[in-house]
């Protein structure tokens, strides 16, 4: 007789995040990407038209699966001040802390979101899984860390009309919820949920973190409420283009996790990597890799990353960067003509000096790819301040209704 | 508030050998142990009313020649009862096999002939091979990366010691360099005495047995030593190791070193990542602008500096370290001289092994391996009233024995595994020496539990953490550390959990000082 076997598992390779069915009703079949393990749309209709509703109107974008780990305990601010580059322990409860940690030679694994829900208690939001660093700092620490991805639905709410949606949602009272803050909100028909004003679009935005079993009707809520302020489900396809305008990092991208690199050479540190901002060298606490970044600031790191704004308008992905067209100095990160400012633009970890002290005569080779022939132009590339593109929209407290 | 130039944590023999060394360079040093003696697992202890005894290490082998030379151990009551003293193979219906000399330069006993030429060649083999890695031992290990010339000059010394050997040799000594033991004994001897005797002394004070790997290393490890300028000798210090210690002692508190002793440190003082001195548990502050722990390596960073100082990688790194203690000591207060048939006096007052072929003692490890007890322990036996008559009241003796395997976290618990192991070894020793039971009158077991709490050295472990490659030279303790510099300022690492490892040798104080003094400001 034959003995059925777990056979099944790849029919369902992808998990379903907690908003599936409602995902699933708006994207397209060939519209999805794995991401963490969960099906996602890097495309629901229209790349495009999603973007213009992150710039013009308002955009939902599942971030359920978004790796979150729950940081608890007395001693959980002294972890993390050991732990992170930046400073914990002055952060009050209800702030959010954009952040990074490094290893013990000050490359960078991870940046990510911190939240202070309370004086012993955080939620650190990350790209990538990092149970097993977080749990070997916590050693000599009274401080309890655990997953709890798949406790915490997200839903991100973002665009110059979001606030209106919020409005329309009935909950207008968060219009004094200034930037990197959050606050606890009951929702008619959906129940507790954390809001906080953050994002990754560089726009007025929210977002939402709750139990799962709430997230199909807050997204119903929030859509019914935005029907006329043109609220619109996106993919990752847009919000990669509002975060390269808005001049955020994606690791992976723009810097290679210190435990992924294969070639030692191919890490970076938050000072290399545009992250600089982040690091406290003054805090008085010990944290991982502060040493090496003392040394690294004494001597200079080796590479920088910068914005720059190039030539034309063909996107310079994945191109290298010369000096004098001559010299390789270095190679883009990310790259795309950007609608909102009109600007051809790029990050791109360049080697120092250049991008550092010598920032005149840029140039970046760019292939394109032409009906089965490249097209190769060496375009002039100027290094630029980011972000590329900061309205005031963004941290207008109360935020205005467009 | 007291305060020195350097304050040195453990008064083990490496803390003592550090605290004159630095004494003697012109640095006031303070020197806290937190046991009411100082020698930690190197003392004579009286364990029954006039018995007294080494009490952990009890073979002197490796004691440096530039500690004795330079700190003038002769002078400062350093004595020997016994130099080059023989070890014998014990074998059943008293075919013993003794090795006379250094390390079996003379074989006596029944050995076919064929073998006594073939040992002859594997033992010189042996010292020779052990001789390239022996000037390592003084040289403080070098660094891959970011070395200096420093580390390169130790790196090219080593390549060149190497290539000195000439191709056929240096082929041959890369070979065998990561292999195990055993296959090297089946490689070049047949009999059985011989080759249980070297898998014993390859794999004695590890948790290895002769067929895990790299365990020839651990054997050139020991062959490294030497004692009366002998390399491989051993020899019984006078009074037991604690003679040993307080000729340190003395030759410290002469070089000016202030010993504080039943002051244990409960942290290590940090200002401006800088270490700045020690808190004592009665609360004194000690302030020193260098701190020298002799003492265990984790228990140094982990315990007494703190995690909160050290990067998360490094602690990883450090809970990693492999330190589970296998040897047992027992001593024996016998009214008579030890009945052992068949071993002549003079092979008697050496050191007698009972590891009657690798294979027993890789039957012993087996246990080991998963939690046990060995059932026929292996067992190295000396009994130092024989040359040292001090050791015990007159017409009596006193046995002192190292018994493999006792694993630090046997799995039934050594509240009740102390008697049984007591109970195994008698066994033994009765098989060899008929009678024997009989004239014990006081016995104490130490379990490798028993060597931890007693003196600090966690798991038991002789060498403050396993002897193995991944943890030897720049990777002992754990790599970022092997330069006995910490990455906190001023803070240094100097005990036997630093290269090159354990044993009453004083060389990783020797290093350390020199790491020490060698820096500017110091």
């Amino acid at each position: 007789m034959r003995t059925p076997l777990p056979r099944d598992h790849f029919a369902t390779p992808l998990q379903e995040t907690p908003l599936h069915a409602r995902l699933a009703a708006v994207t397209r079949p060939d519209g999805w990407y794995g991401w963490n393990g969960f099906q996602a749309p890097r495309v629901c209709r229209d790349e495009e038209a999603e973007y213009f509703a992150i710039r013009n109107a308002a955009s939902l974008f599942d971030v359920s699966p978004i790796i979150k780990y729950r940081v608890a305990g007395g001693e959980a601010a002294a972890y993390l001040d050991r732990l992170l580059v930046s400073h914990v322990a002055p952060l009050p409860a209800g702030h959010v802390q954009y952040t990074a940690w490094c290893d013990d030679e000050g490359k960078l694994l991870e940046d990510g979101l911190l939240f202070r829900l309370g004086g012993d208690e955080f939620l650190l939001f990350t790209q990538e899984r990092h149970l097993n660093w977080l749990s070997d700092s916590a050693i000599g620490f009274d401080v309890a860390v655990a997953e709890v991805s798949d406790e915490i639905a997200g839903l991100a709410l973002q665009g110059p009309t979001s606030f209106a949606v919020l409005e329309a949602a009935g909950l207008g009272h968060l219009a004094d919820l200034p930037p990197m803050r959050l606050r606890a909100v009951d929702v008619a028909g959906v129940g507790a949920a954390t809001v906080s004003r953050t994002g990754y679009t560089g726009d007025l935005g929210y977002e939402f973190f709750l139990p799962p079993a709430g997230a199909p009707a807050l997204w119903d809520l929030l859509m019914a409420a935005g029907a006329l302020h043109g609220i619109t489900p996106i993919g990752a396809a847009a919000l990669d283009l509002a975060r390269l305008e808005a001049g955020y990092v994606q690791s992976g991208s723009d810097f290679v996790p210190a435990e992924h690199a294969v070639r030692a050479d191919r890490r970076r540190s938050p000072f290399e990597a545009g992250l600089g901002f982040l690091v406290a060298l003054d805090k008085p606490m010990h944290f991982t890799g502060k040493r090496a970044l003392v040394e690294e600031r004494r001597r200079g790191g080796g590479h920088v990353l910068v914005g720059l704004e190039i030539d034309g308008n063909v996107p310079a992905e994945h191109a290298l960067v010369y000096h004098r067209g001559k010299t390789e100095v270095g190679h883009v990160t990310a790259a795309a003509w950007s609608p909102t400012t009109k600007r051809n633009i790029a990050l791109a970890s360049l080697k120092r000096p250049y991008g550092d002290t010598v920032t005149g005569d840029l140039w970046v080779d760019i292939y394109a790819v032409r009906e089965l022939e490249y097209a190769r132009a060496m375009v002039r590339a100027r290094v630029v301040p980011r972000p590329f593109f900061d309205p005031p929209r963004r941290t207008a407290t109360p935020p205005g209704r467009w | 508030m007291r305060s020195s130039d350097v304050l040195v944590v453990g008064g083990g023999h490496n803390g003592l050998a550090l605290a004159a060394l630095l004494a003697k360079a012109g640095r006031k040093t303070i020197l806290v142990e937190a046991g009411e003696t100082v020698g930690g697992a190197a003392q004579t202890v009286e364990f029954a009313p006039g018995f007294r005894v080494s009490h952990v290490a009890h073979l002197c082998h490796h004691l440096h020649p530039e500690i004795v030379r330079r700190l003038e151990l002769e002078r400062h009551g350093l004595a020997f009862a016994a130099v080059g003293v023989p070890t014998t193979a014990l074998a059943a219906e008293g075919r013993h096999l003794t090795l006379g000399g250094a390390y079996g330069e003379r074989l006596e006993g029944e050995v076919a002939e064929a073998e006594r030429a073939a040992w002859a060649a594997l033992r010189a083999k042996l010292l020779k091979y052990a001789g390239v890695l022996k000037p390592f031992l003084a040289e403080i290990p070098p660094r891959l990366k970011h070395g200096g010339p420093a580390s390169l000059m130790t790196l090219g010394k080593l390549g060149l010691s190497i290539r000195r050997l000439g191709r056929d040799d240096m082929r041959e000594f890369l070979r065998m360099l990561l292999m195990n033991v055993a296959d090297v004994l089946d490689e070049e001897l047949s009999d059985d005495r011989l080759k249980g005797l070297l898998a014993f002394d390859a794999v004695l004070g590890t948790n290895l047995g002769p067929r895990s790997p790299n365990s020839l290393m651990t054997l050139y490890y020991r062959l490294a030593g030497e004692a009366g300028s002998v390399p491989g000798a051993i020899a019984l210090p006078k009074g037991g190791m604690g003679g040993v210690v307080a000729a340190l002692a003395n030759a410290a508190r002469a070089a000016g070193v202030q010993i504080l002793t039943g002051a244990p440190v409960e942290r290590i003082l940090v200002e401006g990542d800088r270490a700045v001195g020690v808190a004592l548990a009665s609360g004194e502050e000690i302030r020193a602008p260098m701190v020298a722990s002799a003492a265990n390596p984790v228990t140094t960073l982990m315990s007494l500096l703190g995690p909160q100082h050290l990067d998360a990688g490094m602690v990883r790194r450090l809970t990693h370290v492999r330190s589970k203690g296998t040897v047992a000591k027992l001593h024996l207060a016998l009214d008579g001289p030890p009945p052992f048939a068949g071993v002549p006096p003079a092979a008697l007052a050496g050191r007698l092994v009972v590891a009657p072929s690798v294979g027993a003692v890789e039957r012993a490890f087996d246990a080991a391996k998963y939690g046990g007890l060995a059932e026929a322990p292996m067992l190295e036996i000396l009994v130092p009233s024989l040359s040292d008559p001090s050791l015990a009241p007159a017409g009596k003796h006193v046995m002192s024995v190292s018994a493999i395997y006792a694993p630090y976290g046997y799995k039934e618990g050594w509240e009740t595994g102390r008697d049984l192991l007591r109970d195994r070894v008698l066994a033994v020793l009765e098989s060899h020496a008929p009678g024997i039971g009989a004239r014990v009158t006081a016995v104490e077991v130490l379990t490798p539990t028993d060597i931890e709490a007693r003196y600090r050295m966690p798991g038991g472990h002789w060498h403050h953490g396993e002897l193995a490659i991944d943890q030897m030279l720049m990777l002992r303790p754990v790599h970022g550390l092997a330069q006995y510099a910490t990455p906190i300022e001023g803070l240094y690492l100097a005990g036997a959990g630093s290269h090159p490892g354990g044993n009453v040798s004083g060389a990783p104080a020797l290093n350390a000082a020199r790491k020490i003094l060698g820096r500017k400001g110091a």
